[in-house]
């Protein structure tokens, strides 16, 4: 029987969300170009969970994948989310940053090489302790070292979502592409309902989650820089179009007179009137144009 | 929590010390030939954020910690952070605001003073945990860590770690005697290779003028190993004590090296 629907818009897409890390990546890159680094069967697996009765995993997680974008060199660096809610452990943290280091290595010799980072992370695994904590140390500054050479772009699909460490590496790229499945944050709703009790933050309270978090929410607040449906055809469009849009004079996370102005004795504040107070514009970092980029492409990349 | 940390600050402090946006405590220290910029978060019972009164990192401290360290690194002084951190802050105005973000700018302000060619280290005085340690003290290029009571480096308090990971506390605790990761003992954490020295210090909330000088040596020697260090923080996995805490890390790295086109 053949579906109506299959090449129908909304209803004929390939879902992003409904991907692991791995489909993430090579579906993001130019058919054939894509080779995963360090991958299952380099079989390097996180020496830390069967000492705690947990199974690892022979990616620990992370798939680090090269290839081309649009024709151009391309890194991704897929957290799988499947795997303890993509917590970033000691092995998964070395692949990312290291691959980061080397995209940096070679923008500063002329081959220019962006960073997609699709990021379903709670952040820290907390069964890695302290090199868990230590390894977003050092992805952050890898991706700190990449930016100034060539755009690191983060994709937040959902379900998962950015927290913790991995949130503060959203708020460290060039670019952020969300869908309204996105969540983004520091704390999760779960570890502030136990800091701070239910009445801080109801993490069983879906609306006030994607309120508070949500990919709609931060794009609106001027947070993210595109709000994309849960497509691979709308995301790729997308990464090319902030890849193409290049490094800007400041990033959000430089623009500390943005944040001063922004946040200036706002200690009350309902999260839907945020929105209409900040605007979706982010100081001087460039409006992201999802038109300045013709789709789909004349060449068929 | 930060009775320590201002503790330090004042013993080390050439001249005054200032606060800062109410949770900030800034000084200058001399260390050597340098003038370094001493910073400490602090705790304000009377801050308007009511889930960052007692110490914790919240939108405040760090956008006055990103002010504070880029002032620093635009007059070409190293920094020295002075830790004692419980956390960052966990509230839901705080999640509303983005606090992701403004940790990501005093992330981005630390590791651009180091990536400068400044010298950023960190003085462990008290409690180092989760995002309020990313935010102030994890990034420096070399770490300094007491080793005393009440000193600690973590992940996540023990109760959230718990809940998140569904173990006991006991079960934790119990992990913190089997695994470095986890330990509750400084000295172990250490062996991680994410520390470059621990300094003995008998009660880290009442300094002692002996302490105090063999901390300021420390400090000079910190701060010289800081400028003549790799910059960027990859170099924490060629760590002498990386080379085994870290091995698969180092497996991992060396199949990426390999692979790459």
């Amino acid at each position: 029987m053949t579906d109506r629907f299959a090449n129908d818009g909304y209803l004929g897409r390939r879902s992003v969300i409904e991907l692991g890390a791995r489909a993430r990546a090579f579906a993001l890159l130019d058919e054939g170009s894509a080779s995963e680094l360090c991958g299952p069967f380099d079989r390097i697996e996180s020496p830390w969970l069967s000492a705690q009765g947990l199974v690892p995993q022979s990616d620990d997680g992370m798939v680090v994948v090269k290839g081309r974008l649009a024709g151009h060199a391309c890194l991704v660096v897929a957290v799988e989310g499947g795997f303890h809610g993509g917590g970033v452990g000691e092995v998964g943290g070395a692949k990312a940053s290291t691959a980061l280091s080397l995209a940096a290595a070679d923008s500063a010799e002329g081959r220019t090489t962006p960073a997609v980072l699709f990021l379903e992370s709670g952040g820290v695994r907390l069964q890695e302790g302290t090199l868990g904590l230590n390894a977003i140390a050092e992805i952050c500054d890898a991706l700190l070292v990449l930016r100034p050479r060539a755009p690191v772009i983060g994709v937040v699909a959902g379900p998962i979502g950015a927290f913790g460490g991995m949130g503060i590496v959203a708020g460290l790229c060039t670019r952020l592409i969300v869908t309204r499945e996105a969540r983004i944050g520091l704390n999760g709703p779960e570890a502030i309902e136990v800091e701070a009790g239910v009445q801080e933050f109801d993490s069983c309270d879906r609306a006030l989650v994607w309120a508070v978090d949500g990919g709609t929410q931060r794009y609106r607040t001027g947070l993210a820089d595109a709000l994309v449906s849960d497509s691979i055809d709308d995301v790729r469009h997308s990464v090319i179009t902030a890849i193409a849009a290049g490094v800007p004079t400041r990033h959000r996370s430089e623009q500390l007179d943005t944040l001063h102005a922004r946040l200036d004795g706002l200690v009350e504040i309902d999260p839907a009137d945020l929105g209409p107070r900040w605007g979706t514009q982010f100081g001087d970092l460039p409006p992201l144009d999802l038109a300045s980029v013709p789709w789909p492409p004349a060449d068929g990349t | 929590m930060s009775d320590r940390g201002s503790a330090w600050i004042q013993a080390l402090a050439a001249g005054d010390v200032q606060r800062v946006e109410g949770s900030l405590l800034v000084a200058d220290c001399r260390l050597g030939d340098d003038i370094a910029r001493l910073l400490c978060v602090v705790e304000d019972s009377t801050s308007p954020y009511l889930r960052a009164r007692r110490g914790e990192v919240g939108v405040r401290e760090s956008l006055v910690v990103a002010g504070a360290v880029r002032a620093a690194a635009a007059d070409g002084m190293p920094v020295v952070s002075v830790v004692d951190v419980p956390s960052q802050a966990y509230g839901r105005l705080e999640e509303t605001l983005g606090l992701h973000l403004v940790v990501a700018a005093a992330v981005d302000a630390y590791a651009g003073a180091r990536l400068a060619g400044l010298p950023v280290v960190a003085l462990i005085v008290g409690s180092a945990i989760s995002g309020g340690f990313l935010a102030h003290g994890l990034m420096a290029g070399h770490v300094v860590a007491f080793d005393g009571p009440g000193v600690e480096v973590q992940v996540m308090k023990r109760r959230t770690a718990a809940r998140i990971t569904r173990r006991s506390v006991a079960d934790l605790e119990r992990l913190g005697y089997q695994l470095a990761p986890h330990s509750y003992d400084v000295a172990r954490w250490a062996t991680l290779g994410h520390c470059d020295r621990l300094v003995a210090v008998s009660d880290p909330a009442a300094p002692t003028a002996t302490e105090v000088a063999h901390v300021r040596e420390a400090l000079v020697t910190g701060v010289g190993q800081a400028r003549r260090a790799p910059r960027e923080l990859s170099s924490r996995l060629d760590a002498a004590a990386a080379a085994t805490a870290r091995a698969a890390s180092i497996r991992a790295r060396a199949r990426i090296r390999d692979q790459w086109f």
